[in-house]
């Protein structure tokens, strides 16, 4: 089984890299994540991620795109209320990408 | 997931024969399920001891079981035909990838048990244990088979490659070494209803959001209803429709269409999910599991309709084997399909003057339609032979003002899978995925260069996503991939009839 280190603590993680409890996910889990991903964290990559787990805290999924775009479109404004916005954040796909970096589950089926 | 690294083909002028690489995709097999995946469905949770036995034993009752089978694999005489028209040949140049080479992987096996010649003069006739190596090959191959059977079409004893394709599949969940992207979709159907794993109160809140957007689009109530008892008809769509895009661009299509034509409608959260993966493994019991869903949903809601929305492997489950998976649904409405096709029912309403579509909102669009392999070669529509080619063309053109075919060798029964159906549209194949989608990319190439096409309609939730996946390793945008009921939605004429 694959692992990341985070803070001196190895962190269970499936083949593709996604964690196994998402009890562990910290922000400096995240960061190690986001650095595996070659993703830079911004402001702005905080602002989704802080809603991916709100939401799976309450649905115990992802959001589809559309809720999320609405979502971080309503927070930031109606320019960046579009898939392109977050695709430039998460450049292999805001479902998956920011999922994983959030400590989510992988979205599965033919997505 | 950023880690894989391979070179996109080269787009072609004219599309030729490559030249073959031994082994150039040896290294291409999807991540195994894990023990949890294959044990939820009654599978071994990993490769058991005896494995050669079980499988041998496996292959046994298959070809007593399936004929089709024992047929595919005696008829072969290596013509040839079949040679140079899988996708995923084209793409990778593996000699593997040719659809008799692929077969044979498994017809050598077959030939060494189950033959006169290969259990007694096995080299002479190609004939082959079931080694270690065999069986790497196996799991490696056919996963590299998106069962589209478009070989199938050009083969002149008309063996079905799928078939073969699924029969390994079967026997390689039997011993214990499935693999992890079906598997553990195929589980979540059985444990929430739907491949995405969407459960009960996420699926009301999109849909209620989604009710929310309309409005603000349109000023109209469009109403998109869950689990209301009483409906005429249930509409069975892939999960897909309730998170990706251009998918839900789509639900919200169909949700205008039932609007408009003033028939009461709903989903089920029971069976939330069209698509069908049990075919994808070949087990006839899963399929059968995961069909009999739909049946039970539709017989608590009352409903007297089943709609199938935009899912190409759904449809062929719906349209070829529903009726014996989870028949006789002899509680509909006879008066109407069973199933009916969300294409067919948008068909017929465009007829009846049930909806009014102003094909200017789509002035925009220069559309081209992608057949999915599923619809295309394996079920039909509507009342006339090639209603399954018609109907979407049809469907496209009452809603566009401009729509141009692809070439011919590429569209209808000839068409190019997307390069991710059959169980392989999952991250760990994206290299195959890709390659695979060299054909139809030269083909979209083509009318884009010569038509200005800027989007490409699919009715297929696998083909939507592959597309939004692979067109920018291409050169082409990412959102050039619509829905159908995309461009109806657009299109649609709400409110009081004129």
């Amino acid at each position: 089984m694959s692992s990341i280190e985070v803070a001196g603590k190895s962190l269970e993680t499936d083949e593709e890299g996604y964690l196994l409890n998402l009890a562990e996910w910290t922000e400096d889990a995240a960061k190690v994540l986001a650095a595996a991903e070659n993703v830079n964290m911004t402001e702005a990559h905080w602002e989704v991620i802080n809603f991916l787990r709100e939401y799976y805290d309450e649905y115990q999924i992802a959001p589809a795109v559309r809720v999320l775009t609405k979502a971080i479109g309503k927070k930031l404004g109606p320019e960046k209320g579009n898939s392109k916005y977050l695709y430039e954040l998460f450049p292999y796909g805001p479902a998956k990408q920011a999922c994983k970096i959030a400590g989510l589950p992988k979205p599965t089926g033919c997505v | 997931m950023a880690k894989v690294e391979f070179e996109t083909p080269k787009m072609r002028e004219y599309p030729v024969i490559p030249i073959i690489h031994a082994d150039a995709m040896a290294h291409s097999q999807p991540f195994v399920a894990s023990s949890q995946h294959q044990e939820s469905l009654g599978f071994p949770g990993q490769l058991v001891d005896n494995w050669k036995e079980v499988a041998i034993d496996k292959m046994g009752e298959l070809l007593t079981k399936y004929r089709s089978l024992k047929v595919y694999l005696d008829s072969c005489v290596k013509c040839g035909a079949c040679t140079d028209k899988c996708h995923y040949f084209q793409g990778t140049t593996d000699p593997k990838n040719m659809p008799v080479a692929r077969q044979d992987l498994f017809r050598k096996v077959y030939r060494r048990h189950f033959t006169f010649a290969g259990k007694y003069f096995p080299r002479l006739v190609g004939a082959e244990d079931l080694t270690e190596q065999v069986l790497g090959d196996w799991y490696k191959y056919f996963h590299q088979c998106s069962q589209c059977r478009r070989c199938s079409v050009f083969c002149p004893y008309g063996i079905d490659t799928a078939e073969i394709s699924m029969a390994a599949r079967e026997i390689m969940d039997t011993i214990g070494k499935g693999q992890k992207y079906c598997n553990e979709i195929i589980g979540k159907v059985h444990k929430i209803g739907n491949n995405l794993g969407l459960p009960e109160p996420a699926l009301a809140d999109t849909l209620q959001g989604l009710e929310e957007d309309i409005k603000d689009d349109t000023g109209f109530d469009v109403r998109l209803p869950l689990d209301v008892k009483g409906a005429d008809v249930l509409l069975v769509t892939p999960s897909a429709d309730f998170f990706a895009e251009p998918h839900i661009d789509g639900l919200i299509g169909y949700a205008k269409v039932f609007h408009q034509a003033g028939i009461s409608w709903t989903l089920s959260s029971y069976a939330s999910e069209a698509a069908n993966f049990g075919m994808f493994i070949g087990s006839y019991d899963q399929m059968k599991k995961i069909a009999e869903r739909v049946r039970t949903a539709a017989l608590e809601l009352g409903v007297k309709r089943i709609i199938v929305g935009e899912c190409g492997h759904a449809w062929r489950v719906a349209y070829s084997f529903w009726n014996t998976l989870a028949g006789p649904f002899d509680f509909l409405d006879p008066r109407y399909p069973s199933p009916q096709h969300i294409i067919e029912f948008t068909s017929d309403l465009i007829d009846s003057g049930g909806i009014t579509l102003d094909k200017e909102a789509n002035d925009n669009r220069i559309v081209t339609f992608h057949d999915s392999c599923n619809v295309a070669r394996a079920s039909r529509m509507g009342n006339l032979p090639g209603g399954q080619f018609e109907l979407p063309r049809k469907v496209i053109k009452a809603a566009c003002n401009h729509f141009v075919d692809m070439p011919a060798d590429t569209i209808r029964e000839k068409t190019y899978c997307c390069g991710g159906g059959g169980g392989l549209l999952t991250d760990d194949l994206l290299e195959l995925r890709v390659k695979g989608a060299l054909p139809r990319m030269e083909a979209l190439k083509h009318v884009v260069d010569n038509n200005g096409v800027n989007n490409v309609a699919a009715i297929c939730a696998i083909c939507k996503s592959q597309y939004s996946k692979v067109l920018p390793y291409y050169g082409f945008p990412r959102d050039m991939i619509v829905s159908v009921h995309q461009l109806v939605s657009n299109a649609i004429v709400l409110g009081d009839k004129q």
